[in-house]
């Protein structure tokens, strides 16, 4: 799940840690009450998104005056930011987030994720914050500093020495800098966090520590406990919605071939087949190893409703799914969308001499096939065939 | 040989009166695997399709000899119970469960390791020794006692490796399942070692799949140790990049990540891998002749 910068800075808050004070702007007229509840003149206006780099794409302004701030606030609210996160289809921008302007004297880099190969949590710090982190852990990255957190406790006192030289920061400022640190550690261990980022986390002239932007990103597994953070389908399209109900992982691709796989590692590899024959798929969809006839009626229902399909490949091996739920799903499917496209359709394991009996007895139009190379040259076939 | 579980493995079940539970310990019995009984602390001292239920995992080991656990219990306490089997003196723990969150796993893993148990899973189908036992969920009839052992993050892509090998008349030695979660505990360069010290096992096939470093560390293993033939497919080319692929570990966050940089990495050791998963088992078949 991830969480919007307003939303991420609402938690950092109710862990005591101090972020700037900010107000939600939902309409043009919503600057005027912001601008007197935070006592501002002016301020910035952030537009709320997902995605990284919306400054660059124009996501962030600077205003003077209420006259001016509604003029931002009317051109922003409603565009869509095209970053180089979103793709072409961009992310459409629903709310802004009003916060003071800050006098900027260094801007640092902060990151808390999990490093897969130490099974533990690491921190990421740079000197160079508001860069692309992605571009400096490529190109520099000796400007990285990479430590293993001690998971139920602040940093050692050897890693606030470290970080404090790798910075350049001492007396207060730093003081103020571990304590941002340790805050953001505990907030990433007690809210489930699977990413938390501060770029940048800011050094003013004064020399606090200014907390400017946020990014958080709440494990999934764990969103059971953590769903009061945010929304957990803001990111996701209806379809993806609409299957996740049904317990079903689905995710919209670009290309035409629609396809219907249990198990996650099968479905990705009957992606790649689907390359490989020189088409390309429409859809990544996993069934899951419990699913029923019906749930699988509502998957037919997803793939059937995207209009770029033109053929569907069912794909499944049947380990704890029954080859025979499989077969009823897709019969009862097909007989209620009555689809146009050719269906291939490969069973394999648990109750496969059922499954396969059902789909001939019920008259249907469905191309059966025998392993995974034949279902490949049939659909290869099949698009062809559709293309005339 | 057969290597981590063998038909002597005594399995005691953690959430055995699950629905899941309850089906899968009734398909491990009817493979031939020696199920002691489930753990339920409300319904210790009841039986539950003609299992004894414990209340606790340590009561399970000092009245059975358990010395294997599989685990159903669903996500938000199945942490605690893989540390209880631990804890209890189980050597081997395998966990099903699906969806258990990461910080969990961060400090389980390390409660594990501290007791000295092996962890495999979570969110994995478990461990086959054809024709002895199996402990998880893979479906038994496929397998067929031979000289390959699988190794695998995903449960269906092992599946087809399975009955491709059983097809050709090559069988395997096991089948194991890693599990997709980010924090897991045997990981790839693990099972590779037990495969090549164990002398029944004449080649082997690794399944990987996009995200973590888990199919690097297996080539730089195989390239230091294995001698044994090693055939691979990854699975997640077309996966595009930022997309969880249903796995919490399936995720491309960078370029090491990629299913090219992990298929140029095996490639690299010698390593021949599959284009499509259809073609894993022939390719086995090709490098044992060779």
């Amino acid at each position: 799940m991830k969480l919007l910068e307003c939303e991420a800075k609402a938690v950092l808050k109710s862990h005591g840690l101090t972020v700037p004070a900010g107000a939600l702007i939902n309409a043009p007229q919503d600057i005027e009450p912001a601008l007197r509840e935070l006592a501002l003149s002016g301020g910035v206006l952030k537009a709320q998104v997902f995605t990284g780099g919306r400054g660059k794409a124009g996501g962030v302004k600077l205003f003077e005056g209420a006259a001016e701030g509604k003029e931002i606030a009317q051109k922003l609210l409603g565009i869509t930011l095209v970053t180089h996160q979103t793709g072409p289809a961009g992310e459409k921008v629903e709310k802004l987030y009003l916060e003071p302007k800050s006098s900027i004297a260094r801007e640092l880099y902060v990151a808390i994720l999990l490093d897969r190969e130490a099974n533990n949590p690491v921190l990421i710090l740079s000197a160079e914050g508001g860069m692309e982190i992605e571009d400096l852990a490529e190109n520099h990255p000796e400007k990285l500093l990479r430590q293993h957190l001690p998971i139920g406790h602040d940093l050692w006192a050897f890693q606030v020495n470290r970080t404090l030289a790798f910075l350049g920061l001492s007396g207060e400022t730093g003081k103020e800098l571990i304590a941002v640190i340790n805050g953001l550690w505990k907030v990433y261990q007690q809210e489930d966090c699977s990413m938390l980022e501060i770029n940048p986390l800011v050094v003013d002239k004064d020399g606090h520590v200014i907390i400017l932007d946020c990014k958080m990103i709440v494990d999934d597994n764990a969103v059971f406990r953590r769903a009061a953070l945010g929304n957990p389908d803001a990111d996701k399209t209806p379809s993806e919605v609409e299957a996740a109900k049904w317990g079903l992982s689905y995710i919209p691709l670009d290309g035409s071939v629609g396809c219907m796989v249990n198990g996650a590692g099968l479905a990705m590899a009957t992606l790649d087949l689907i390359v490989q024959a020189g088409l390309q798929p429409a859809n990544f969809l996993d069934v899951g190893g419990s699913a029923n006839e019906e749930a699988v009626t509502h998957a037919f229902e997803i793939i059937l409703s995207d209009p770029k399909v033109k053929v569907i490949l069912v794909n499944i091996f049947g380990g704890i799914m029954k080859c025979d739920i499989i077969a009823l799903g897709v019969i009862a499917a097909t007989k209620k969308l009555a689809p146009k496209v050719p269906i291939v359709v490969r069973l394999q394991g648990t109750n496969v001499e059922l499954g396969q009996k059902l789909l001939k007895e019920s008259g249907l139009t469905l191309i059966s096939a025998d392993d995974l190379v034949d279902a490949a040259n049939k659909l290869a076939k099949a698009a062809k065939e559709g293309a005339r | 040989m057969s290597i981590l579980i063998d038909k002597n493995s005594k399995v005691v079940v953690q959430g055995l009166t699950g629905k899941a539970g309850t089906f899968h310990a009734l398909q491990c019995a009817a493979y031939g695997t020696k199920i002691v009984g489930g753990v339920n602390a409300k319904k210790a001292g009841t039986t539950h399709e003609g299992f004894p239920v414990f209340g606790s995992v340590h009561e399970s080991v000092e009245k059975t000899g358990a010395d294997v656990s599989l685990i159903f219990v669903p996500p938000p306490a199945a942490a605690d119970a893989i540390v209880e089997a631990a804890d209890a003196g189980i050597r081997l723990i395998v966990a099903i469960t699906e969806g258990i969150p990461v910080m969990d796993m961060v400090w389980a893993r390390r409660e594990v390791e501290r007791r000295g148990a092996l962890l495999l899973g979570p969110n994995c189908p478990g461990i086959v020794t054809p024709g002895e036992a199996k402990v998880g969920i893979a479906p038994g009839f496929i397998h067929k006692r031979g000289k390959v052992g699988i190794v695998s993050r995903s449960g269906t892509l092992t599946y087809e490796a399975v009955y491709q090998t059983t097809q050709l008349g090559l069988g395997q030695t096991n089948s194991i399942g890693i599990g997709g979660d980010p924090v897991h505990g045997l990981n790839m360069v693990d099972v590779l070692k037990l495969y090549n010290a164990d002398p029944e096992t004449e080649g082997i096939i690794l399944i990987g799949e996009i995200g973590g470093p888990d199919e690097q560390n297996a080539a730089a293993y195989i390239k230091e140790f294995v001698k044994k033939p090693v055939v691979a497919f990854i699975a997640g080319a077309a996966a595009p990049k930022g997309k969880r692929m249903g796995h919490a570990g399936a995720i491309v966050e960078g370029k090491s990540g990629t299913a090219a940089a992990k298929k140029q990495a095996l490639k690299d050791v010698g390593v021949s891998v599959a284009e499509t998963i259809a073609g894993i088992g022939a390719l086995m078949k090709d490098a044992l002749k060779a």
